[in-house]
């Protein structure tokens, strides 16, 4: 690998690893609040795709538009991506999740459920949209815009990467700044004394599970963009982001963030040393080999009193 | 819409002033909108079940035309037939049945079901044991003569592997309480030691065996295995446990799929069967289905004596410890770490057998056959049927993989798992202790329910609830 294919690799696993980093703060988000390992959030993240597909395909005209079209049709496709994916995420907590917290049940049942709502949702979505991929009707010309490093960057990925860091930086703010945030703060690190502390946990979990929909779904769009849209697409890029959120520390919001981006640029660096068919060996090797080091993550995990 | 809602709920919460109602925060807290009403609430929820419905049974879609499913589901009379039936359900409940008598009834099931009646006589009298043992593996072992050759090929080819290999993923999790989420990696190992000591990879063995004789050496191989994952990852709890096993089987299935000079990568290999040659006696296993169902039966059945025995005996028992309170089974001298190992390795040499048996019947595999997502079907089996409990599993993993053949008569074969998925969060919703419980899992989930222990010790190292 000469150095200026390093560079290629280096920015193009940045590129991916900040749509991870994007998805794995919706495993983390709930994971601090419920100790869930929410497999459905790979769901989310797919219907998000499919929400940026639906509107763009029913608004946009036969030629690509331009300029400030194209910048219209970009946020029309992510805001319609996130509210699908929030939308998916509020019904999966409302009938698959709510009922099982009344009943204080234990996590595995909590992992069934999950698996068995990922399998109703991924399946219910290949029969209403069909099952070959679809690629997002054209927003813009896809040109190379930037250079960094000799890496040439196009505009879909510096899309992402914006978008990504936007979302991330806006998630940040909403965590740490807002009453919402702490209320979200509050339930992860004990609920029982922030239900005496009058926050409502019904409402603080919906919120979260939406939060964490609504970041999915747009990064849903945004990979969707990258590449196209299918009804298994959130299989593997779920995995990996859940894989990013326990390499950072789960429950960990900046871990997430950080575990993404890690996980991304091993990944293509894999694929840039050894070749695409090993894409997903070096992320878990690596995923492996920290957690023996630090078996709570690079930055710790964050759940309950240990926080 | 539903969000809507909630977001307006959210914004009446925190705005601190509201123009129109001069309310007290506690007054603005108490008061409760049409709409929140118990009754209008299920009204509801009866009516999305109906949309759900729509869409479930609805238009096949199509990628050519994205809409088309939606526009069909919408527009048809199908969609006003199930809303109809949802309210007229809806009415019957809320308005037509008598709402106490129900709650009385309510209360009487729970204080003595059919089944626990069922387990006095069963627990009771030995000989009834032994009756309905003998009458159930003389069904087991004769009844599919009767069947279909269709029928019987599933179940030798999916529903008796499936079988053994939820009995060994049960000691792993529903014994010793240990989430691992690569259980087919073994199963693959297994399936590979078959085919190399049976000389059928590029690479070849220093003697190519009996199929029969690379049982043992597969055993061991997954022992091995499971003891060098296990090693430096079981001191991981539960969920970062969980996410290991499932990077160990991601890593196994793409070195299988991908090193074509050892495994022949995707082209799959070609595995001679069963076949016994004793120089005075001498068999083989062909195509009839028949004669590998028995010999599953057998490893069935010789795993389920095995793992019973080792149930009730000190191990058993240490297992149970772990999975109840990793930190108390520490504190009074279990050591943890060697029979968390010992699940572990157990767990994966029957998924070994199991590996190598699926080789030998099925004559043919590739990569495709260790997929991830059947390591997480297993573990759904397990807790479908019943953690921790032998007939649970058996029913849980028979139940669920004959479904899904059979649902391939009544629905469009490609949305069966869409039903599954369903069935799953039904299931965990309304009996999350599967559907034959161990009496000890039962009792655990009751005590969580109560606010007791944690009922699973795989969480983070306090055990806390969700």
């Amino acid at each position: 690998m000469s150095l200026s294919e390093f560079w290629d690799f280096l920015v193009l696993g940045v590129v991916l690893g900040s749509l991870y980093a994007v998805i794995a703060i919706g495993y983390t988000l709930v994971y601090g609040v419920l100790q869930l390992l929410n497999f459905a959030h790979s769901e989310v993240f797919m219907f998000g795709g499919y929400g940026g597909l639906l509107a763009l395909t029913a608004l946009i005209p036969e030629s690509t538009p331009s300029g400030v079209g194209s910048v219209a049709y970009v946020l029309i496709g992510m805001l319609a991506g996130a509210a699908l994916g929030g939308a998916v995420a509020f019904g999966l907590e409302r009938v698959a999740y709510r009922p099982l917290r009344r009943h204080r049940a234990p996590r595995l049942v909590f992992l069934i459920t999950a698996i068995g709502a990922s399998f109703f949702l991924y399946n219910l979505a290949g029969k209403l949209f069909g099952r070959n991929p679809l690629p997002m009707p054209s927003m813009y010309e896809n040109k190379k815009v930037l250079s960094v490093f000799g890496a040439e960057l196009t505009i879909t990925q510096v899309l992402i990467l914006v978008s990504a860091v936007a979302m991330m930086v806006g998630l940040d703010y909403v965590v740490n700044r807002t009453k919402m945030g702490s209320g979200i703060r509050a339930v992860a690190q004990d609920p029982e004394v922030a239900s005496l502390m009058g926050v409502d946990i019904d409402k603080v979990v919906s919120r979260t599970f939406v939060l964490g929909g609504l970041l999915g779904g747009a990064a849903g769009f945004l990979f969707g963009t990258n590449s196209q849209v299918w009804y298994t697409m959130g299989f593997l890029p779920g995995i990996t982001a859940f894989a990013a959120a326990v390499l950072g520390g789960i429950g960990n919001v900046r871990g997430a963030m950080l575990g993404g981006l890690v996980l991304g640029v091993v990944e293509t660096m894999t694929v840039g040393l050894w070749g695409d068919d090993w894409r997903y060996v070096g992320a878990f090797v690596v995923l492996v080999l920290v957690l023996m080091v630090r078996p709570t993550g690079i930055l710790g995990e964050r759940v309950g009193r240990t926080a | 819409m539903s969000i809507k809602t909630s977001a307006a709920q959210g914004a009446g919460q925190d705005s601190p002033k509201s123009a129109t109602a001069p309310l007290s925060a506690a007054a603005r807290l108490r008061k409760v909108h049409w709409y929140q009403e118990p009754r209008w609430r299920r009204l509801g929820a009866l009516l999305a079940l109906a949309v759900t419905l729509r869409l479930m049974t609805g238009e096949e879609g199509t990628t050519q035309d994205l809409f088309l499913a939606l526009r069909e589901d919408f527009t048809g009379v199908g969609l006003w037939i199930w809303l109809a039936i949802a309210v007229a359900v809806w009415a019957v409940r809320e308005f037509l049945t008598d709402q106490t008598s129900r709650a009385v009834e309510g209360t009487k099931k729970v204080s003595a079901g059919p089944l626990d009646r069922v387990r006095q006589v069963w627990s009771a009298d030995k000989r009834v044991r032994m009756g309905v043992l003998t009458a159930v593996l003389a069904l087991v072992v004769f009844g599919p003569l009767g069947v279909e050759r269709y029928w019987q090929q599933v179940l030798v080819d999916q529903i008796a592997i499936f079988v053994l290999l939820a009995i060994g993923l049960n000691v792993v999790i529903g014994w010793a309480g240990l989430l691992d989420l690569g259980f087919i990696a073994f199963f693959a190992i297994g399936a590979y030691s078959a085919a190399y000591w049976t000389g059928a990879l590029p690479v070849q063995p220093p003697v190519a065996l009996n199929n029969f004789l690379v049982l043992p050496i597969a055993v061991l191989t997954c022992l091995v295995a499971g003891v060098i994952l296990g090693a430096p990852t079981l001191r991981l709890r539960g969920d970062y446990l969980a996410i290991v096993t499932l990077g160990f089987h991601e890593i196994v299935y793409l070195m299988a799929k991908n090193a074509d000079g050892v495994t022949e990568g995707a082209r799959g290999v070609k595995v001679e069967r069963f076949s016994v040659d004793l120089g005075f006696f001498s068999y083989e296993w062909k195509l009839d289905p028949m004669p590998y169902y028995w010999l599953l039966v057998v490893f069935i059945v010789l795993a389920i004596f095995l793992f019973l025995r080792l149930e009730h005996s000190k191990v058993g028992r240490a297992w149970t410890a772990i999975r109840e309170d990793e930190v108390a089974a520490a504190a009074t001298g279990v050591p943890t770490v060697r029979y968390k190992l010992m699940a572990f390795a157990i767990g994966a040499s029957t998924s070994g057998v199991a590996g190598v048996a699926y080789a030998s019947k099925a004559g043919y595999f590739n990569p495709e056959n260790f997929a991830i997502l059947l390591s997480i079907l297993v573990l759904a089996y397990v807790i479908f049927g019943g953690m921790g409990s032998i007939p649970g599993v058996l029913f849980g993993a028979a139940f669920l993989v004959w479904l899904p053949e059979y649902l391939r008569e009544w629905v469009d074969p490609k949305d069966r798992y869409m039903y599954l998925g369903a069935l799953l969060v039904i299931m965990m919703i309304y009996r999350p202790q599967g559907v034959l419980p161990s009496r000890r899992r039962k009792r655990e989930l009751r005590m969580a329910e109560a606010g007791v222990g944690g009922a699973d010790a795989t969480g983070p190292a306090e055990g806390r609830q969700p």
